[in-house]
């Protein structure tokens, strides 16, 4: 997206414009943001999600080659690298196998970190599920435990025994 | 009138509310952005079916807003109360809404992803709200098998919810802090630390009504737990200096703060045409001076319950006219007085 003011650099900072209480959306690149005024340095009005096609666009020479491959298709929903970069947006859950190796880097750059460690779905993780969850549970004890908020812990440890098949006192799921 | 709003939250001076999306997607499926009518009729269904005929108590408790019959009024009203999204609204033709009875739990099919889970409450209540979203994704997900990676998480349609899918946000009231230029520096550091902050209701960078909304920016590598966690230290904090602001200003000019409110009180008691922007920031003054308790002639829930029902879509309804920006300024003058002057 290019900044509406010059048409030439790519649009970063984007704005909620309300007049008479009609909402427009304004996208402008810094420079001419500043010109006009509309920085302060009150807080930085974008979020990380409208920076994204920016993520997909910097890069010099280096990046050409990993992104050479624009004809590669994801076989699940036909996407292609291109218009990835151009949406900022995945096709579907297949693109991110299709794309890995492209997508690793950006994911890297925009999260930080690329290894999920949250919840899992029971059902595909079964045992993985499992064991995954009850480790995080016992760290989640370990941490009351220390903090004395026994009540909590108590809590974790019949959630622990409940995954651990051991019985507990028998309250139906929500 | 908003629904969820009278719920009493706890610590609800400071934080107007604390909410929790969760963006899950359906495997098999391309996502709305994509995806054909008929594959975004298949989702509604799949989804429909998935609450109203589980074996919970969540079945009964859900209503089909059937948000591609309402009008665009109704639909605005929803945003501007916080139960639907604005990105919903752009492709509401195939999207569909549930709704618990409550209004604490939206479910949005067919927004960016397959499905949004919203949860949404009064004051500081982010384990509770956690909790819940937590629950009714288990619900969903016991008939609907989730597009998910086992390094990457939950996939969504943008890279920047991949992981957890969760958004945690809490809304807060800044005034003292927003006075004393406070939160220029606060709102730097707060994006050094994976979190974010936006001003709600404001023109461009301006802020209306002193209403901030923080929220993790980062949803991948980090439990859902660290996320919330990471949240609730930095409100805590944001809480604490506001009330040490707050109560800097009522030792050091008493007279200048209580003036500042009851002036603010005075026009909109009195005021016969107002725009939003002009009432959200005076409410912000009586706000601040009702949980000060420098003000009693209006209790807080009032306050809470005006700075939504003042928004033009709410107005218009309220008011029952038509478009006119002039016609509804003095439509929102008028209710802001009933409620105001209401013993
Ligand atoms: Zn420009
Ligand atoms: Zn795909």
């Amino acid at each position: 997206m290019y900044c509406e003011k010059c048409k030439k650099r790519p649009a970063t900072l984007h704005f909620t414009k309300i007049v008479n209480d009609e909402k427009t959306e304004v996208h402008l690149c810094e420079q001419c943001a500043q010109e006009m005024g509309k920085v302060n340095t009150m807080f930085t009005p974008f979020s990380i999600t409208d920076l994204l096609s920016s993520f997909f666009e910097v890069g010099g020479e280096g990046q050409q080659t990993i992104y050479g491959q624009q004809a590669l298709k994801c076989p699940q929903c036909g996407f292609t690298f291109g218009d990835i970069k151009k949406t900022g947006r995945l096709g579907c859950g297949h693109c991110y196998v299709t794309f890995r190796e492209q997508l690793m880097p950006i994911l890297k750059r925009i999260q930080g970190r690329t290894e999920h460690s949250g919840k899992v779905p029971k059902k595909i993780g079964g045992q993985i599920w499992l064991s995954r969850e009850i480790k995080r549970l016992k760290d989640e004890l370990n941490k009351a435990v220390a903090e004395e908020a026994y009540e909590r812990a108590a809590q974790l440890r019949d959630k622990i025994r409940e995954l651990e098949g051991k019985p507990v006192d028998g309250q139906g799921r929500w | 009138m908003v629904n969820w709003i009278k719920n009493d939250g706890p610590n609800s001076d400071v934080v107007i509310s604390s909410r929790i999306r969760l963006a899950r997607n359906i495997e098999g499926i391309p996502f709305p952005i994509i995806m054909d009518d008929k594959q975004a009729q298949q989702v509604v269904k799949i989804v429909k079916d998935a609450i109203f005929n589980s074996n919970t108590v969540l079945a009964g408790e859900f209503i089909d807003l059937e948000i591609d019959k309402l009008s665009d009024i109704d639909v605005q009203r929803l945003v501007e109360v916080h139960v639907v999204s604005p990105d919903l609204v752009k492709n509401r033709k195939r999207s569909a809404v549930l709704l618990r009875r409550d209004e604490t739990v939206s479910i949005m099919i067919n927004e960016e992803d397959h499905i949004r889970i919203q949860c949404l409450n009064t004051g500081f209540q982010l384990e509770n709200v956690w909790d819940l979203a937590d629950k009714v994704d288990d619900v969903i997900e016991e008939n609907v098998k989730y597009a998910f990676d086992e390094q990457l998480g939950y996939l969504t349609c943008c890279p920047t919810n991949v992981g957890t899918g969760i958004r945690a946000s809490v809304m807060l009231h800044l005034p003292a802090l927003t006075i004393t230029g406070y939160t220029k520096g606060m709102l730097q550091t707060i994006s050094k630390i994976g979190l974010t902050v936006r001003g709600l209701y404001g023109e461009g960078t301006e802020v209306a009504g002193n209403m901030f909304q923080l929220s993790n920016q980062l949803t991948l590598g980090q439990s859902e737990e660290e996320i919330i966690n990471n949240l609730t230290t930095v409100t805590h904090q944001l809480v604490d200096r506001e009330w040490a602001a707050r109560e800097n200003i009522a030792k050091h000019d008493r007279y200048g703060l209580e003036d500042k409110i009851y002036r603010s009180y005075g026009i909109l008691s009195n005021a016969r045409k107002i725009s939003s922007k002009e009432a959200m920031d005076l409410l912000s003054d009586v706000r601040m001076g009702v949980d000060m308790e420098i003000l009693k002639e209006v209790d807080i829930n009032t306050i809470n319950q005006l700075m939504f029902d003042i928004q033009p879509a709410s107005v218009q309804k309220l008011a029952g006219i038509t478009d006119g920006a002039e016609q509804r300024d003095v439509a929102r003058a008028e209710v802001i007085r009933q409620r105001l002057n209401k013993k």
